[in-house]
Parts: structure tokens; sequence; C-alpha cells
């Protein structure tokens, strides 16, 4: 207690002289909302917001107004706002309905669907906001509503409920004062932790005495980062002076986290509502463009810019053209007075407005449906693959967002964790090495696990009596260094039942590797139960031999260090200070043991793959525990970079350690892993495994998933390696032997790739990354960065070890925002990877992430999420592959079609004398769009496979022939707008010299304007669906379903439309139109030639580019074609006898 | 709007065709294999369809002259002259001489033609009420606002038929006088003036009011007519089914042609000795002269043209034919040339891998 009372004193004269912003930014509640008693410093009291949560974004009543006002932020919905306004003021060649309808379609869709989303989280804030909770009030259990609770409500919460809101944890049903929580609604982690209750409260254990408690809590405002908090508390009683105790994470339940384990507790609000750290954290996810969304708005600015030149040229030659008084206005034409005075600029002004509206269905309104309907459906084929489905976890593909999916077939550098992601995750003991002696768990029978024969066997020679004290202390440490709870229940979640089948208890940590070697331990040594019981104090022990520990301190892990440690005292009273960790974080702080050997054995099985950890203790005297605990107490309860005196505590007190020994634990590779990577390279993806592990460790993983070949030539930039000669040698040495390959790389690059090209790859490890990352005085840095770069991208392999999730992100960033931009995906599977998966995010690659066992924040963070490693093969391989050429066809296909469709319209003023006359009639100008030739497209992008997908899977190389965003440069673009303009050329003048001069009826009546228009508009519609068809090489049913039904709708739209005097219409322009065209047999003819003409150069680039210049793929397509033919009776009987059906 | 497919259920996908992207589905290749026979076809096809084409577009006679009167000597120009002014004098008129040496073949149509006119100018386009036109009362006496500024007469009278198109009616006409023998008299050649119009248009989409006391004239009391014209619309035509609204004349302008320069048909020739076509002899065609082109720069034609299935002469249609038929052969041998050359690397290709 005096020790507490000295630090209260050194406490209480810090935040003073810390200064007043300090005080600012955080927040003091009464506890149970009792004034503190007098003297204690007045505190300005604070509004805080009640316990609502609002996720929705509308009222009832802004709805409206907020949803329009949002959706007219998207640029393409406000120009087509200004196009129907501007045809709404002045005199425009179409109607306001032409584009206000589609217009008024598209947003009242969007506006019902976000709509129907609102309404749906206002009802789940309902739900949650009105849910009961239990308070203290006078002293008596009160039910209330959960959102009238208040900040300093004192707060029952109940096994299996949730937290209401953010509380300071006061004491439980648990004599400990602990309860266990669940937080996997807030990041996945389904594991249960330890939280504690503060010391001084948890005597409180019913309504009555928690009401006499008398405190204030002073705590930081909120912050949405999860895993920080700090805070104190001050207790007052009666007759002490106050006393403070430090308020930590572990002390705080955070809303949304459950109660499990504990019957109840209570607890006092202090963040709520939206200022809990789960609303803090609740927030959309930014708006992903894919690389494909660039180039799409890219060229939507091109044709914006055609359609400004279009009108102005437009415009200009109006005015030149009616120079000329008969022109302007010729006697059988006359104008309005009104318009005669009108001004010649507002004229001019006008006329370009009209001219823009007459064009402005060059930028159609329906692609931005159709292509966010392609995503959005199209991301279903993810989740309904069954080659993706995961027997063992029950677990198939998840895609959080659709807005990437096309470039999973663009990705260029794979980003992989290893373990977990590479690994199974699935942790063994494999040995242990205790003083340089070996020993193995002598349990692995032919393959089987025997469970009678337990015991660790050694290796070695028997090893005398100093040994055996160390070797019973090794396994002391094991026991007792770790976080591992026991679970009685049996029906737990993703538990893991020990092997050994007598007792069944189950062992959860968040760490694998601990599970596996207390796992090891329990069966090795015999041992039935490791337990912690939580008792006042802290105990474990091992009932076998009946060894009592009191758990004193847990300097707990974390990746910086890379080690944790337990101080503990025995039953006999001597303290140890146990220390478990890397051998990296380990060997610096030994001062005794037989170091030399066991970092051969470590570095041994290291190469073998095996993850390996390293033991170590120190004894403790009294006084020595007496200044940790000093130490720790003052870091702990401080309110400021408490997380940096932490750290630098627990530096100060693990070291001069003893070293012990050595564990390996076996993480198996993932099946098909060494597969997976292999397709990948082969497809021109780079893939860097980025880990935390050792070099040794996770070369030799590498190499077990062919990252590394044996013809490889690793490159290393280790700090070993800098040690020796000067970062700047290295990297300059290193760059030198790579470039000296790509010099006959370029020369390569043409063929293809050769198969005997020098693999390079690259292992660098963090220190030396950050060496390299490090910003340099004299600025130089960027040139290290340059030269790294310029590295590793002539290797085909780069492994990144040692690395902290930091590092991990550092090195995605360094990539993407490499000069050629290239499309990068993280894939990881644990808390630690989602720092390098957050930072891929930022600059718009996608990323996945494995669906893994180290609980589920990577899967809830990711963008997709897969349960295996070898899913990505097909992710990217088939459904990546597909989705980006859908999706670029897709916008290709829509702007070709907009030109075919424009264009005409442009030619004929200048046979209109620019008189804004439309070619078609509004009905078609509406619906070109809307219905004449959506569906095949929107079909097309939805189930065109060019190859098969057994084709994909079996030859990876075909990824090469769409990497780069190869179908949407602008070569391509160019083509296709060509290819518009000559279609739209052969439309217009194949009409036109048709129509001159003549009659094309054998009854010698005579066309007008509208047939005209109309004959370019069927030949058209024919043409340009037929395109569509010429490009499909995937023809289902519904295929042809779609492209013959939809030449037909127009057809009978037609014939309706213009067969009927529509009673609604002002003008029956379009009556008989179509009829009497098609009873012209010229016209029919006319169609059949126009129709030839517009398709044939495309046809003609197509068989000639396939055989003069095929592409990877179009190989394939042929060597397939041929096969099918003769294999096509055995693919008929295998169809049949498959259990395919609809 | 971002459409995000959240959270869907980790449940085992449904097993089939459509789900596994696996339908059976006909996977065609335009390989040079398929597309060589197809173009060699399509070529014969479209050369064989063009020589039709064309022997039938010049099988078709026609004869033209142009009447404006403004560069030759024909005594047209004297009424052209006369129109230079403004308004044309009423009732001036000119001929046509011309002689066929032998019979031009039937059945013969009468087309004028007209160019330099813009009829598919925006404003002038617009400038009609259909409404009024199909007869409806309401809107007899209530033009439309595009009619203006030809939709109240200076009187304040609505103007019957309205707008910028009936106002220009083109309002020459055409007699036909033949010749037999020379130095013989002139016989009219018969003029069908029915049928020159749509059939739909003249019996659907055009209507006259309803007759007030059995008179079509009281019916549109009340109305002016446009102020170019200088009778009312009721007496286009003594015929009571050709005059109102539903006069072919006027029903036939009504549909506005698509180019500047167009034809409008005025009649057809088929009746008594004249329905095989225009025999040998001397003609002459009587024109009156009312309509002003000079002022805008166009010119006025009259056209004698026969008719064959496709209509009138137009030999764009079989040379397209021909020449895509020829390109389409041409390209056939092309690719015949590639597919031999490289067939063999290909195969060496496939040898390497």
């Amino acid at each position: 207690m005096s020790c507490i009372l000295r630090q209260l004193l050194t406490l209480s004269s810090f935040p003073q002289c810390a200064g007043e912003e300090n005080w600012v930014d955080s927040r003091t509640i009464y506890v149970g909302h009792r004034e503190p008693p007098p003297g204690t410093e007045a505190y300005i009291p604070q509004r805080y917001p009640d316990n609502r949560i609002v996720s929705s974004k509308y009222t009832f009543w802004n709805f409206i107004p907020k949803n329009l006002f949002e959706q007219f932020r998207r640029i393409a919905n406000f120009y087509f706002l200004i196009i129907f306004l501007v045809q709404l003021i002045i005199d425009t060649p179409t109607s306001p309905v032409t584009s206000g309808l589609p217009l008024f379609f598209v947003i009242t869709v969007t506006a019902i669907k976000q709509g129907y989303e609102d309404w749906l989280r206002h009802k789940a804030d309902n739900a949650m906001n009105q849910c009961p909770v239990h308070f203290i009030q006078h002293g008596k259990l009160v039910r209330k509503q959960s959102r009238k609770l208040r900040v300093g409500d004192i707060v029952m919460v109940k096994e299996n409920e949730t937290f209401p809101c953010d509380l300071i944890f006061l004491s439980s049903s648990r004599g400990d004062g602990t309860c266990h929580v669940t937080t996997a609604s807030l990041d996945g982690e389904s594991s249960h932790k330890t939280h504690h209750a503060v010391q001084d409260t948890k005597g409180f254990h019913t309504e009555e005495e928690i009401e006499g408690l008398h405190a204030t809590v002073e705590c930081e405002q909120p912050q949405p980062d999860l895993y920080k908090f700090v805070g104190r508390i001050n207790v007052y009683n009666d007759l002490n002076d106050p006393v403070v105790r430090p308020l930590g994470s572990e002390n705080l339940l955070l809303r949304g986290a459950t109660l499990k384990n504990t019957e109840k507790i209570f607890g006092v609000a202090i963040y709520t509502g939206m200022e809990t750290k789960m609303a803090l954290n609740y927030q959309s996810k930014s708006q992903k463009r894919s690389a494909v969304e660039k180039s799409m708005n890219v060229f939507l600015i091109v044709y914006l810019c055609i359609l400004i030149s279009k009108a102005l040229i437009n415009t200009v030659l109006k005015y030149v053209w009616q120079s000329e008084p008969f022109r302007d206005e010729p006697w059988y034409n006359q104008k309005t007075e009104s318009e005669r005075q009108r001004n010649l600029f507002l004229r001019a002004f006008t006329d370009f407005l009209a001219f823009m509206v007459l064009f402005n269905y060059i930028i159609p309104v329906s692609m931005y449906v159709t292509v966010e309907m392609q995503k959005f459906l199209g991301s279903y084929f993810i989740t309904w693959d069954e080659d993706m489905f995961d027997e063992d976890t029950g677990e198939g593909p998840l895609v959080n967002t659709s807005d990437l999916n096309e470039e999973l077939g663009q990705v260029e550098y794979v980003f992989t964790d290893k373990t977990g992601t590479l690994t199974e995750n699935n942790m063994e003991f494999k040995e242990c090495c205790i003083e340089g002696h070996v020993y193995v768990p002598h349990v692995v029978c032919n393959g089987q696990v025997v469970p009678d024969s337990s015991g660790i066997d050694m290796i070695d020679s028997s090893p005398g009596v100093s040994s055996r004290e160390r070797e019973e202390l090794f396994f002391r440490a094991l026991c007792l260094c770790h976080t591992v709870q026991v679970k009685d229940d049996d029906n737990m979640d993703g538990p893991r039942m020990s092997p050994d089948s007598g007792k069944s208890c189950v062992y959860i940590s968040s760490s694998p590797d601990e599970v596996a070697l207390v796992e090891g331990v329990q069966r090795g040594l015999a041992v039935t139960r490791i337990q912690y019981c939580a008792d006042q104090g802290g105990f474990r022990n091992c009932p076998h031999f009946f060894f009592r520990f009191e758990l004193l301190e847990i300097l707990s892990f974390d990746s910086v260090r890379r080690r944790m440690s337990v101080i503990v005292k025995s039953a006999t009273g001597e303290i140890y200070l146990f220390c478990k960790g890397a051998d990296s974080s380990i060997f610096p702080r030994v001062i005794e043991g037989k170091v030399d050997q066991i970092r051969s054995r470590v570095e041994r099985n290291a190469v073998e793959g095996l993850r390996t950890l390293c033991v170590a203790y120190k004894r403790l005297i009294p006084e020595e525990y007496e200044g940790i605990c000093k130490l720790l107490q003052a870091t702990k309860v401080a309110l400021q970079d408490r997380e940096k005196k932490l750290a630098e505590a627990y530096e100060q007190i693990e070291k001069d350690l003893i070293l012990l020994g050595a564990t390996a634990v076996e993480d198996r590779l993932q099946e098909k892993a060494a597969d997976t990577i292999e397709a990948l390279q082969k497809a021109g993806i780079k893939v860097w495994v980025l880990t935390g592990d050792k070099m040794e460790t996770a070369a030799a993983t590498c190499y077990a998933c062919k990252l590394f070949r044996r013809n490889t030539q690793l490159l290393e930039l280790t700090t070993k390696k800098i040690e020796e000669q000067s970062l700047h040698d290295v990297l300059f040495e290193l760059s030198k032997t790579v470039l000296r390959c790509s010099g006959s790389l370029t020369r390569d690059n043409f063929s293809g790739l050769s198969a005997d090209m020098q693999d390079y790859g690259l292992i660098i490890d963090g220190a030396a990354l950050s060496l390299i990352m490090k910003p340099r005085e004299d600025g130089s840095s960027s040139n290290y960065r340059e030269l790294f770069l310029e590295i590793c991208r002539n290797c085909s392999a780069v492994l990144c070890c040692r690395m902290a999730p930091l590092q991990k992100a550092q090195i995605v960033k360094l990539i993407k925002l490499s000069k050629e931009h290239p499309i990068t995906l993280a894939i990881g599977d644990g808390a630690n990877d989602v720092s390098m998966i957050l930072e891929a995010h930022v600059g718009h690659p996608p990323w996945a992430s494995v669906i893994g066992k180290e609980g589920r924040q990577a899967a809830r963070n990711s963008d997709y999420a897969i349960p295996k490693f070898k899913h990505l093969k097909k992710m990217l391989l088939v459904h990546g592959h597909f989705y980006y050429i859908r999706i670029s066809e897709l916008v290709q296909y829509f702007f070709y079609k907009n030109v075919c469709f424009i264009f005409p319209q442009f030619l004929y003023q200048f046979f209109c004398g620019f008189s804004q006359q439309t070619l078609y009639d509004t009905a078609y100008l509406t619906l070109y769009n809307i219905s004449f030739t959506s569906l095949p497209i929107l079909l097309y992008s939805l189930m065109e496979q060019h190859v098969s997908i057994d084709t994909l899977k079996r030859d990876p190389s075909l990824y090469r022939d769409i990497a780069k965003n190869a179908l949407l440069r602008w070569r391509v673009f160019i083509y296709w707008t060509f290819l518009g303009l000559f279609d739209a050329l052969v439309f217009f003048f194949g009409a036109y010299f048709m129509f001159e001069n003549t009659t094309v009826t054998n009854n010698g009546q005579i066309f007008g304007n509208w047939t005209f228009g109309m004959l370019v508009f069927t030949v058209m519609v024919f043409t340009v669906t037929l395109k569509l068809a010429l490009d499909t090489h995937y023809w289902t049913w519904i295929n042809h379903f779609v492209i013959w039904g939809s030449l037909l709708f127009y057809i009978v739209f037609s014939l309706l439309w213009g067969g009927i005097i529509w009673p609604f219409l002002n003008y029956q322009r379009m009556y008989y139109v179509f009829i009497q065209m098609l009873s012209s047999g010229p016209a029919w003819l006319a169609v059949v030639l126009l129709v030839t003409v517009s398709l044939l150069p495309d046809v003609l680039k197509k068989v000639l580019c396939r055989q003069l210049w095929p592409t990877a793929t179009e190989r394939v397509q042929a060597k397939n074609q041929c096969l099918s033919v003769e294999q096509s009776t055995i693919f008929m009987l295998s169809q049949t006898s498959s259990s395919l059906s609809f | 709007m971002t459409w995000s497919a959240t959270a869907r259920g980790a449940h085992q996908p449904d097993n089939t065709a459509f789900t596994q992207q696996r339908l059976p589905a006909w996977q065609p290749l335009l390989s040079a294999s398929i597309a060589l026979p197809l173009f060699f076809c399509a070529g014969l096809a479209f050369i064989g369809l063009g020589l039709g084409l064309y022997c039938s577009s010049n099988g078709i006679r026609e004869l033209e002259h142009d009447y404006t009167g403004s560069s030759d000597a024909g005594n047209c120009s004297e009424c052209a002259a006369a129109t230079e002014g403004g308004a044309p004098p009423p009732n001036c008129s000119c001929a046509w001489y011309f002689s066929l040496p032998e019979l031009f073949q039937g059945p013969v149509y009468l087309y004028y033609e007209l160019t330099n006119f813009y009829q598919n100018n925006r404003r002038y386009g617009v400038s009609r009420d259909d409404a009024q036109l199909s007869g409806l009362a309401g809107a007899l006496r209530n033009p439309t606002d595009e009619c203006a500024p030809y939709r109240y007469s200076a009187a304040g009278l609505p103007v019957a038929p309205c707008g910028a198109i009936a106002n220009s009616l083109f309002n020459d006409s055409f007699s036909v006088w033949h010749q037999r023998e020379t130095g013989g008299p002139y016989v009219e050649v018969p003029l069908d003036r029915t049928g020159i119009a749509w059939w739909t248009d003249y019996h659907v989409k055009f209507r006259n009011p309803p007759l007030v006391n059995g008179s079509l004239a009281l019916a549109f009391e009340g109305t002016a007519p446009p102020p170019n014209w200088h009778r009312p619309v009721y007496e286009l035509s003594t015929d009571p089914n050709n005059t109102g609204f539903i006069n072919q004349d006027f029903v036939v302008w009504m549909r506005t042609a698509a180019l500047p320069t167009f034809r409008k048909l005025y009649a057809r020739i088929r009746q008594g000795n004249y329905s095989a076509g225009l025999p040998r002899g001397a003609y002459l065609v009587n024109i009156t002269y009312n309509y002003p082109v000079s002022a805008f720069g166009g010119h006025k034609l009259i056209i004698f043209s026969s008719i064959s299935w496709m209509g009138g002469k137009n030999p764009f249609l079989g040379i397209a034919y021909l020449v895509v038929g020829s390109l389409c052969i041409l390209m056939g041998f092309v690719m015949l040339v590639v597919y031999i050359l490289y067939q063999d690397q290909d195969e060496d290709d496939d040898d390497d891998d």
C-alpha cells in the first residue's frame, strides 16, 4: 500500500506541471452521479451524449433532400441533372422527358435501395436502443431502455449479454475480480479475453454495496482505437485519502463485446452512444476506385471533350452558314418577333446548349447503373463458387466489396503473410532443446498418436544433475509463461480439444504457438491439467506435481519486443522471472547458459521450417521484485505515453537472463500452397512473403512452397550483411548483379517468358528495411529506395522476414507508390496483417485475406476473404481474369455503342442547316440505352468466358495477357472509338445514299425524315447487338435468349410504337413509319448491306490478328477448339453423368 | 450509389450449373477456317445480288427538267423573273416541251423536286399541330404554340392548318399534254392525283374536323387560312374526299423530307392509253408557276420516272453490293494467303510447345 501511496504522490504532482492541455483532453465521471467530497478539484461538468446509437443516415424528414443531395454529388448524376434543367429552360431539340425519365429512374432506384438500407439500419438502431439494461438506482436494480443510459450510471450486465456502452469494470461475481469477454462482433477475435476489475472496487458485489461506492473516473476523451485506453479512478472513502488506481484497456469493457463465463458484472458507463469505441469505429469504408474505373473516368472526360467540341463546331458552323439571311430566315420558316429580337450571343449560347443536349447521349446515363449492377451481381459468382468452399471450416469466400472485382485480374504484386496464410497455423510441438540436449515428444508412432506412451524422450545422453534442475525449470517456464486459458466447458466455439482424451480440457489462447507448447508439455510430462486458477493473487498450478505458483506480474507479449515474461512466486517463496520469445530478442539479453549450442540448434530447426522460441529465466531477490513492482506501477498509472514508458520498463526488467533452452513447433504448409505460388508466379505476379519469423524459418518455408526454387539465386539484404559492408555497398552490389541480367531480360521481353531466365530471390529483414526507409539528413534516402525498388522489380520472389506489422504496411506502401503504380494485393489472416491490409487499401488495390484461425479481424477488414490460400489461385486466375475481361468489354462497348448512336446525329446537322434536328424519335433516344441495347451487354458482362475455367486454371500464363490494364489501353480505346465512328459513317451515309433523290417503294410514294432516322436506327441496333454477338465466346441459352430477344423486342416495340396513334402524344410523327419502311424491299437490302459493312472490319481484324499475332489466350482457344471436336462425345457423356442441374 | 455485397452467408453454395458458371454453352471461334468460306460465300452472294440490283436500277428511266427558270432559256424564266420581287404573280404559267422517241415504260410517276429547301429544319419540322390535323375540334381553334408565327392570323383568327409546313405548301401545278403525231392536237394525259400519300396518313392520321350541317366550310368557320395561301383549306379541291386536311397534295407535303434536296410524288400516270407508260411522241408540260424558290437559292424540277419493285432509279444499292461483294472475295483471298503462310508456322509453334 505504501508503494501505491508513494506513486500517488508523484502522480498528483505530475499532471499539474504537465500543463492544462492534458486535462482538456480528458473527462471526469462521477461514478453513480455522486459528487466527490468537497475539497477535490472542481471539474467543469461536461455534457455527454445519451446512449443512443445512430447508424442510420437519414430521418424521415430529411431523407428526400439529403439523399438527393448525395446522389447529385456524383458527377454523372449532376451532369444529367444539368442537361435536364437545360432542356426545361431553353428550347431544345429533345423533350426533357428523354433525359429526365432515365435520370428519374436511376435516382429513384438508388433512393429506394438506400432508403431500404437505411430503414433496416433504423430498425437495428431501434432494437439496440430499446433493449433493456439494468441500472443501479438508489441501491436498487432498475430496468430501462438502453438509450436512457447516461455517463456515470452504474450498469449490471449478466452472462452472455452484450455491454450497452463502454464501461469501466468495477466488480464481478467472480471472486478474483475478473471476467471473460469475447469481442467477436468488434474485431472478430473469438477468443475469450480476461478483463480485470479495479482493485479497490472489486469487493462491491451487490447493488447495495455498489451504491456505496464513491469514486470518480478520469479518462481520456473517446478515441477509436479499441486497444488503447488510459485513465484512472479515484476511490474516496471516508477515512483515508482517495485511492488512485490506473485504468487501462484491461479495465475497459467495450460496447458490443459479450460477457462470457461470468455470472454478472458491475460497471460504470464512461462512453455512451456515439462516443463508444464501437460507434467511433463504425464508419463506412471509403470509396475505392479500381483501375478500370479510373480508365472509365478518363474515357468519360475524353468523351466530354468530344461532346463539347462537337457542340462548338456545330454552333460555329451554324452561324457561318446562317450568315446569309435567306438561310437564317427563309420565307417558308420565319421567326417569331421575340426570336428576332433576341441577342445574338444569347442565341448562340442557347444554340450551343441545344447542341449539347442533342449530343449528350454520348455519355450514357445507363453505363454507371450497368457497371454497378455488373459488379454487384457478378460478385455473387465468387460467393457461389463451390471450388472455393472449404469443407473443413464450412466457410465460403466472402465479398465485402464488389467494387474491385476486376482488379483481381490486374494484380501484379501479392504480399502474403506466412503464418496461417501459407501455413496451416496448426502448430505441433516438435522438440525442445534444453541446455543443448534435444528432447522429442515420444508420441508419434507410425504417424499415429499413441495416447498411453506419453513422455518426452531424450535423444542425447542423460543429463547431469544440474541439467536436471534446468530441465525442470524449463518445463516450469513453459507451463507458466503463457496466456493460455483453460475452458471447462467443452461446448465453446472454436475449441481446441487436447488430444489427451482422458480429461477433456480446452486451451484457448490468442497465440497458437502457446497452445501447442502447453499441449506438448502436457503430453510430454503427463501433466493432466495446467490451470490458471485466477484467485486473489493469481495462481498457476500443475496438479500432477502440485506445484503452486503465485502469479505476480505478466509482461505481456507484443510484436515489437517479440517476447513475454511472467514473474511468479513459488510455494517456497522464490521469485522467478520466466521469459519466452524469439531468439533474436532473447539472446542479446542472456548472460548465462549454453548459448552457442542452443543457437545452433535453433538455427537448424529454423532451416527445417520450424518455429522456434527461446526460454530464459532469472531469479529475483525480493528487493529486485520490489523495484520492478514500483517501476511497473509507475508506468501503469501514467496517463501519457503509457505504451512507451511500459516498453522502457519492460526493457529494463527483462535483462540479465539465464538461457534455458529452445522449443520448436512445426507449422505445416497449407495444402497446395506451393502449387498456388507456382501458378501465381507463372501468371507474372510477384509474390512477396512478409513474415515476422526469423530468416532461416521463413526461407525454408519459401523453398517448401516453391517461392524459391533450386535455381533461384538468393540475394541477401540482411543485417548481417550490412554489418560487414555498408548499406550503400550492398545495395549497389546487388543492383549490379540484378541489372546485369536485366539487360538480357529486356531483350527477351518480346519473346515472352524464357524458362531459363535467371531467377533472383531477395531476402531482406526488418532492420535492413528500416535502414533503407529511414530518411537521411542529406536527403539521399530516396536514392536507396529507388535502388531497392529497382532490385525488387527484377526479383521474381522477395522474402521479408523479421517484419513488424508496421513494416509490412511500409513495404506495401513503398511498392504501391512506386512509379508504375502496380496493383497490389495483400493477403493475411491475423490481426498483425491488418495494418498491411489497410495500407494496401489506401491506394485502391484490392486486398484479400484468408479466413484464418487467428480470428476474423482480417476477414472483416478485407475486401475479399477466402477460406484457404489455395483459393487465391482461382480467385485471381479465373474470377479476376473473367471480371476484367467482362468489365473492360462492358466499358469499351458502352462507349462504342454511343458513338454509333450519336455520331449520325452529328452528321445529320450538316444536312439540316445545323438546326439541331434529331435523327431519331424521342422514344428511341430514350430507350436506346435503357432497353434496346442494355441487356445483352449486361448479360455478357456476367456470363462471358472467353476461355474455359479449366483452361485458365491449367494455364496461369494467360493472366499475363490482361496484365497492366491491357484491354483498356489507349490503343484499344481508340480502336473501339474509330470502329464506332466508322460504323456511324456507314449507317448515316448508307441511309443517305439510299434516300437521296429517289423513292424506295414500289408504289412510288416518298419517305420522310423519320423513316430516314428509323433506317439508321434499325441498322444501328442490329449492328451494335451483332457486334456483341461476335465478341461473345460463350453462348449459353441465356445469351441466345437475351441477344435475339432484345432484337425481337426492338422490332415488336417499333411495330407497336408506330402502329397506334398514341393519344398522350401531341405529335404522331412515328405513325406507321417503321411498318412503311419494312414494306420497302430496298430498305431490307440496305439493312443487310449496312450491317455487314459495319461488322466487316471488325471481323477482318479479329481473323487476321488471330492468324498473324495470336495472343496466348487465342492460341489456347484455338487449341481447345480442335480438342473439343474430338472430345465432344466424351464431354457430352460426362455432362449427362455429372450432377449439374439448373 | 454503391452496391456492396456484404455479409453474404458462408453457407454451402448451390451446386447448379449456373452458379458454378458451367452452363452448357456453344463456344464459337472466329478463326480463319470459319471466316474463309464465310467471306467467299457472302462475297458471291453479294455480287449476285448487286448485279441484280444494278440491272433493275438501270432498267428504270428517268426524265427530269429544271424549270426554275433562272438560267435556261425556257419560258419559265419570265415567271421566275416576276417572282424576283417577292410574291409571284398569280397564274403565271410556262411550259416544258419534250419528245419521247420511244415508249417510256410505265407505270410512270410524276415527281416534283425542290433543292435547298430545308424541310428538315428543326423549327420548321415542329411547326405543325398533329392534333389539329387529326380533326380534333378543340385543336382546330386552338393551335399549338409550336405553330408560331403561323398560329394566329393578323386578324387574330386561329390558322388552320397552322404552322410553317402548311404555310409553305407547294402550289405549282402541272398538266401533261401528249401530241401523237407532229402537228396533231395535244391530248391531256390523265394524271391520277390519288394514292400519292401514304394510305395510313390519308385514311387515319389526317382527318377533317366534323362537318357542320354537312358543310366542311362551316366546320372551318372562324379559322383563317395560312397567310401564303390564296384559298382556304376546304377549297383545295372540289372532290370532298380530297379536300381540307385530307387533300393528298397537302398530306404529301406534310411528310417532311429527310434532306434539303427532296422529291415529292405529284401524280401517277396509269389511266387509259397511258397505263403501260408514255407512248412516243411530243409532250408538253404546262406548269402553273407559283412557288418562289429563288429567294433561298433553290431549284424546282419536274421528273417523270418509272418504278420497279425496288422503287425509283438508284444505282447506289447495286453498286454498293457489288463493291462489298468484291471486297469480301478480295479479303477472302488475302486471308487465304495469310492462312496458308502462317498455318505452318502455327504448327511449328505447337511443336515447340
